[in-house]
């Protein structure tokens, strides 16, 4: 049984339009000591598909799902109480700005004493070692002096360390990383990425991993999601999405990477900007900018196919030799890797 | 010099003084040191680094919003020689425009479109009519690829794509011939990035413009630079043409900077150069080469000497002691 356990999860908002379908018809399946990736643009669904997992939605969130479970319990069952054992200890978080997710009134020390208190107990002096185990772990040089500091007297790199420090410090089973290195520099990325899969492999913990950078998906993930204006469109194995995306917005999305554009004058573009609150277009959300758009597409939405092991969300999905493997087959049999998908290839077969 | 170049400068260097406070000692910060470069016409020169190294300083000395604290800078041949909070002349000023990072700060939003676009041709250009003026707000509206119906339109009213289109509009107006590129892109998802890095290609193929683009983003850098500047701790690390700087990084910083950049491709997995800490803080410089505190090559004399810029070849300037040792390793790990 998977760790994880979601299927149609859908999250609408109360607006004073009527309702808005931030996320719609989201499944994720992540076993113990997987990595996850789950990659789109602003507006995609990523963040808040995950912020309903973990219960952090405002009341103006509607979360639906057809099946939500965590370790086998029913997470839309529990109580509040019993939800809010789960989230921070077995399941947890950390978020984009680490400056701005750390309180500044309070010491580092005590931020994480907050944690252990909580979820483990313990003496006062076990909770400080604790917590100056933790530092170390996350490799904060001088864990005795950094325990006293305030948020304001780290950088940037240091504060994302302290987070992941607290969201480890109840050793997690679920590790949920929201762009865990956008606000800092690659160098520094460098080191928080490897830290994380680094934990990841010590403690067997899975990790889901937010991000919109596919550089990050390619060094770190096994398995990605790709959502697009709060649909997944499609479900697939790091190295087989990235030879053979099925559906037309992950290929378009890798074709503009500049560094896959090859020495082509310009970079293939996708036209159009991704649909918001008020012009969601009907049929597919993705065909006013889809290069192979039909009539078809733009009347009805598309369903995954049950047979396709990617889940992919097009009528047309692109079919290449490699896919139609199962996700978890492929890997063994992919492509030399200097075979980058062809930015225009020829028009798909209609799926009868 | 060269008579040609646009934009020249010779070690341009800024420094900020902070005030002593009840408990601190004051102290020079030393945001920009010795950058010298020269920029032709139609050309892009990138200037790469982490926050904190001086980037944005160097945007803010060239488009004259800062003077030098000393150095020379050179703007279509003229020296510009200012004094702290004396204004450039305007012929100056309206040859070097500037773009910024985040397009929703950078557009007033109780103006319309064409009320931005003509400012700067009713403060210039006092000649135009009101109709002249419109006219070519249109003109330029209709180049970055934005509509006629957009004129009148408020920033909110705009995704950041467009945003950042009308900003570039905005700077081109007076017909510059250097453009300040201050992150450009890195406000805007992928699928919209690709088509403002065109739109500049296009511009510039178009008007021969020279681009100064300031990014941390190597693969964009590389798609779109000729020369590049790759800047540490204020300094300027190495320059040299693009292709060359990306195929063979000299200095232990740029092969870092370079290794630790993600690669959109599973199947590569390179061997890091590691990066340990972090930046050192501008209060207190450590001594010698900034760059040694982190650098897996240094050594005792690292700590001592501050290299200066040197030719390795005669296209590439490196400022590192062990330039030949960080070559010969990275040419066996890459």
């Amino acid at each position: 049984m998977a760790l994880l356990d979601i299927e149609g999860l859908s999250v609408r908002f109360k607006t004073s339009s009527g309702l808005f379908a931030a996320v719609e018809d989201v499944d994720i399946n992540v076993d113990r000591g997987e990595v996850w990736s789950i990659v789109g643009e602003s507006g995609s669904g990523k963040s808040v598909s995950m912020l309903a997992v973990m219960g952090l939605l405002p009341w103006t969130a509607q979360v639906t799902a057809d099946r939500m479970t965590f370790d086998g319990q029913d997470l839309q069952q529990m109580n509040s109480r019993q939800r809010r054992r789960i989230i921070g200890g077995e399941m947890s978080m950390i978020f984009q700005e680490p400056m701005s997710s750390l309180n500044p009134c309070f010491t580092v020390g005590t931020q994480i004493d907050e944690m252990i208190k909580q979820h483990l107990g313990g003496s006062r002096k076990e909770r400080h070692e604790r917590a100056l185990d933790l530092l170390a772990q996350v490799g904060i040089p001088d864990p005795a002096q950094r325990i006293k500091a305030y948020p304001h007297q780290l950088s940037g790199g240091m504060s994302q360390r302290v987070m992941i420090a607290m969201a480890i410090s109840c050793n997690p089973r679920l590790l949920i990383a929201d762009e865990p290195t956008t606000a800092l520099d690659v160098t520094i990325q460098a080191q928080i990425l490897e830290l994380l899969l680094k934990l990841q492999e010590d403690t067997g913990m899975a990790l889901i991993l937010i991000t919109h950078d596919m550089g990050v998906v390619a060094e770190t993930a096994k398995h990605v999601v790709v959502q697009y204006a709060g649909r997944q469109v499609e479900k697939q194995d790091v190295k087989s999405l990235f030879a053979h995306p099925r559906h037309p917005y992950t290929e378009a999305l890798l074709s503009a990477l500049p560094e896959r554009a090859g020495d082509q004058d310009r970079l293939p573009t996708i036209p159009g900007v991704v649909p918001g609150e008020h012009d969601r277009p009907s049929g597919c959300l993705f065909n006013p900018r889809c290069q192979y758009a039909t009539e078809l597409c733009r009347e009805v939405e598309p369903v995954a196919a049950p047979d396709d092991p990617a889940s992919t969300l097009c009528h047309y999905p692109l079919d290449h030799p490699a896919a139609g493997t199962p996700p978890s087959a492929a890997p063994s049999q992919d492509p030399p890797p200097s075979d980058p998908p062809s930015p225009n290839p020829p028009r798909p077969e209609v799926r009868p | 010099m060269s008579r040609d170049a646009v934009l020249s400068a010779v070690n341009l260097t800024r420094h900020y003084q902070i005030k002593g406070g009840p408990f601190s000692k004051p102290a020079t910060v030393k945001a920009l040191n010795e950058a010298s470069f020269e920029l032709y016409p139609g050309q892009t020169l990138a200037v790469v680094g982490e926050s904190g190294c001086g980037k944005s300083t160097l945007a803010r000395v060239l488009t004259m919003i800062e003077p030098p604290t000393s150095g020379q800078l050179t703007i279509s041949g003229h020296h510009v020689s200012l004094k702290e909070g004396q204004r450039p002349p305007a012929a100056l000023r309206r040859e070097v425009q500037i773009i910024f990072q985040n397009p929703y700060g950078s557009l007033n939003p109780r103006k319309t479109v064409a009320t931005m676009l003509e400012e700067p041709l009713k403060l210039n250009r006092k000649e135009m009519s009101a109709a002249e003026r419109r006219e070519a707000a249109l003109e330029m509206i209709a180049k970055v690829g934005l509509r006629p119906e957009h004129a009148d339109r408020y920033p909110h009213m705009f995704s950041g794509g467009q945003r950042q289109r009308i900003a570039i509009a905005r700077a081109l107006m007076l017909n510059p011939k250097i453009l300040v590129l201050d992150e450009p892109v890195s406000a805007l998802d992928l699928s919209i990035q690709a088509q403002v890095l065109n739109l500049l290609a296009d511009l510039q193929d178009e008007f021969g413009l020279a681009y100064v683009f300031i990014s941390h983003d190597l693969s964009v850098v590389r798609r779109i630079a000729d020369d590049v500047i790759v800047m540490y701790f204020g300094q300027p690390v190495e320059t040299g043409p693009a292709e060359e700087v990306f195929t063979t990084p000299r200095h232990p910083y740029t092969q870092a900077l370079f290794s630790a950049t993600p690669v959109a491709d599973p199947n590569r997995r390179r061997e890091r150069v590691h990066l340990k800490g972090e930046p050192p803080s501008p209060l207190a410089p450590p001594p010698g080469c900034p760059f040694a505190p982190r650098c897996h090559l240094a050594t005792e004399e690292c700590t001592q000497v501050d290299p200066p810029l040197e030719y390795v070849n005669d296209r590439v300037e490196v400022a590192c002691i062990h330039v030949d040792q960080a070559a010969a390793k990275y040419a066996v790990a890459g």
